[in-house]
């Protein structure tokens, strides 16, 4: 019985009670509802659990799955960390979109049948719009319409390429597909606008750095990691995906290193790291895949706790530019700790939890002999040292003196570091935990000494590269131009070019109507007025004049 | 001065922390004597790979960037009135 209860409603419905409840009661509902979705998450078995009637259909709301069960897990152990993070600093709308968010997000990860899954992929795009909200700044406002515009786009796909595929195969069942109609395609398209893939990659830094500095901890972790999920599920081995990833890589480290602003940058992380998970899903092995899913769980961990340590710098200084920021170790040494932990994470430093994920999308490239896709990866991961592992932390904690000199973020948020920094380690030094939830049994070990070696020297002569190159990295105060560019500057100077053509047209279109119009007016006036032509009065006699000769007329052509 | 000075950020302790660093870079090179990895496509086997690639590809990658930042980079109040 417990087991047909879903959990991600749970934590939705659950989410409606948080502003009932006051003080110590809201803490514990908050912070204990992700705890309990977890417990009902690990009750679910596999295979299809609750099927419900519509319309001709049968739902499949409740699907219990490895590969389901695994992002569902790190969804709620997220929920937890993120709702301690913001527990006291955000706004009761914010703690209670968030929740919704995490709710929907779990629910898509059940989702047996493709009506269900949309109508969650949704609801996440409403709920976490409404986290964007709350930061209750008019950037964010804006950033959020543009988010959600991209979004909606994304939906319309997703929903026209369900339908297509309803009615090609009668069935809504949501199985591994290929990519081999239109309606298949559009399905993939739109899984790949939430992942971040290119072109529309930009929604990610646009949109993420705008909201609070709890509420893009949550952005984070949820919107482009499910629709990792969904590829997984639904698109491994589409050749394709390899392509995608590795543009998302380089255009992620690319971007990252030319941008200043702390959570931008990580952001832009957010693409690179999605990237290594696309390109996985395109190579399709089990070790491929079984890499794919291990490194979304630790990238949702690593990625919040990156977010978290910013978002801390920016909550005790109001500050986000690296150029604005520097040598805050010496007052924030949690903060910094934390943050360096993430950032080594990410660059799959040994004996953090990216070093085990990480390698082993490498290694199934290395196994199927894809040499190129092996040295962009290798190359990849020196990138990733450089930009997330060197540069955030340096330009945030060191460089230079910014003579500021905050505290140390208020408990809670220190305590949800805390706990992901711990995550991050502890994955990585004891990486059976998670081996042993994966979707296929691991035959990988990632502690050899090689493995160990040549991950040491790729990453610390990255390091080296980093600190000679300095005079090159220079944070500038700059954005970059981005494909965001389109909908922003192109597409607004496109409809104002149409605005003044219109109103160009108007004008003279109105001055040839009303000049033929008065040309009218006055023929008519010319006329009709009082002494015009056909508006005098005319005497009897002439009107005598003209029936006799109408009627002479008439009698001479009577004749002819 | 000095005194009020954080350890990490006085001169001579960055001198020792550089050569510090250089010292591991070098150990980290010098298993490749022994260590024979399996190569899977000849150039991933060649001595110390891992330590010239990850230089060689960082200095590509900080080259790319500093590049496309002449084409795309724009003063940072570029979007201040959407």
């Amino acid at each position: 019985m417990i087991s047909a209860l879903p959990p991600g409603l749970v934590l939705v419905f659950g989410a409606l009670l948080i502003p009932a409840a006051r003080g110590h009661a809201r803490a514990a509902l908050v912070l204990g509802l992700p705890v309990l979705t977890l417990f009902l998450i690990w009750q679910v078995p596999d295979g299809v659990v609750l099927s419900l009637p519509f319309l001709d259909y049968q739902l499949e709301p409740v699907r219990g799955s490895a590969l389901g069960r695994l992002f569902a897990t790190v969804f709620a152990i997220m929920a937890f960390a993120g709702n301690l993070f913001a527990l006291r600093q955000a706004r009761l709308t914010e703690l209670v979109a968030a929740s919704i968010y995490a709710g929907t997000a779990i629910s898509v990860t059940f989702a047996g049948d493709l009506i269900t899954l949309f109508v969650f992929w949704e609801l996440m795009a409403l709920s976490s719009a409404l986290v964007l909200w709350t930061a209750g700044t008019h950037k964010s406002y804006r950033a959020s319409m543009r988010y959600l515009v991209i979004h909606l786009l994304g939906g319309v796909l997703l929903m026209i390429g369900i339908a297509g595929h309803i009615s090609e195969t009668g069935s809504v069942a949501f199985e591994a597909m290929q990519p081999d109609s239109l309606a298949r395609w559009l399905i993939l398209i739109g899984f790949l606008v939430n992942v971040g893939a290119p072109p529309l990659s930009a929604w990610i830094p646009d949109a993420y750095p705008e909201a609070s500095p709890g509420g893009t901890v949550f952005l984070s972790a949820f919107t482009t990691k499910v629709a990792v999920y969904t590829l997984l599920q639904g698109f491994a081995g589409v050749g394709v995906l390899v392509v995608a990833g590795v543009f998302m890589i380089f255009y992620g480290i690319i971007y990252a290193l030319m941008e200043n602003d702390m959570r931008r940058i990580l952001a832009y992380s957010i693409v690179s790291q999605a990237g290594f998970m696309v390109a996985g899903v395109g190579l399709g092995t089990a070790m491929a895949l079984n890499g794919v899913a291990a490194h979304a769980f630790v990238s949702v961990i690593y990625t919040a706790l990156l977010f978290m340590s910013a978002g801390s710098v920016l909550h005790m200084t109001g500050k986000r530019k690296c150029t604005d920021l520097g040598g805050l170790f010496q007052s924030m040494p949690v903060t910094t700790i934390c943050g360096i932990i993430g950032a080594l994470s990410i660059s799959s430093f040994p004996f953090t939890s990216g070093f085990i994920s990480k390698t082993m999308i490498s290694q199934a490239a290395a196994n199927e002999h894809l040499a190129a896709l092996w040295f962009l990866l290798a190359a990849a991961g020196a990138g990733t040292f450089l930009y997330a592992g060197i540069k955030f932390p340096w330009f945030v904690f060191f460089h230079r003196d910014s003579g500021l000199r905050p505290s140390d973020p208020p408990r809670n948020m220190r305590l949800a570091m805390y706990l992901f920094a711990f995550l991050s380690i502890g994955l990585g030094v004891y990486p059976q935990l998670l081996y042993a939830i994966l979707p296929y049994p691991v035959d990988y070990d990632p502690y050899t000494i090689t493995h160990v070696v040549s991950k040491l020297q790729l990453l610390l002569f990255a390091g080296l590269a980093f600190f000679v190159l300095l005079p090159q990295m220079k944070c500038t105060l700059t954005i970059s131009l981005d494909f965001d560019w389109f909908y922003r500057r192109a597409g607004s100077r496109i409809a104002a070019t149409i605005t003044d053509w219109a109103g160009n047209m108007q004008a003279s279109l109105e001055a040839v109507l009303r000049a033929r119009l008065n040309r009218l007016i006055n023929g008519l006036s010319r006329h009709y007025r009082p002494q015009g032509i056909l508006a005098r009065g005319w005497p009897t006699g002439s009107m005598v004049l003209w029936v006799a000769v109408l009627l002479g007329v008439y009698l001479v052509v009577y004749y002819l | 001065m000095d005194k009020k000075q954080h350890w990490l950020v006085r001169p001579h302790n960055i001198k020792r922390l550089w050569i510090a660093f250089i010292v591991i870079l070098v150990l980290m090179v010098i298993p490749g004597l022994f260590l024979r990895p399996h190569a899977y496509f000849g150039l991933d086997g060649s001595f110390g790979f891992f330590a010239w690639y990850g230089f060689a590809a960082c200095a590509a990658i900080v080259i790319i960037a500093r590049l496309l930042g002449f084409f795309l980079k724009r003063g940072d109040t570029y979007y201040h009135n959407d």
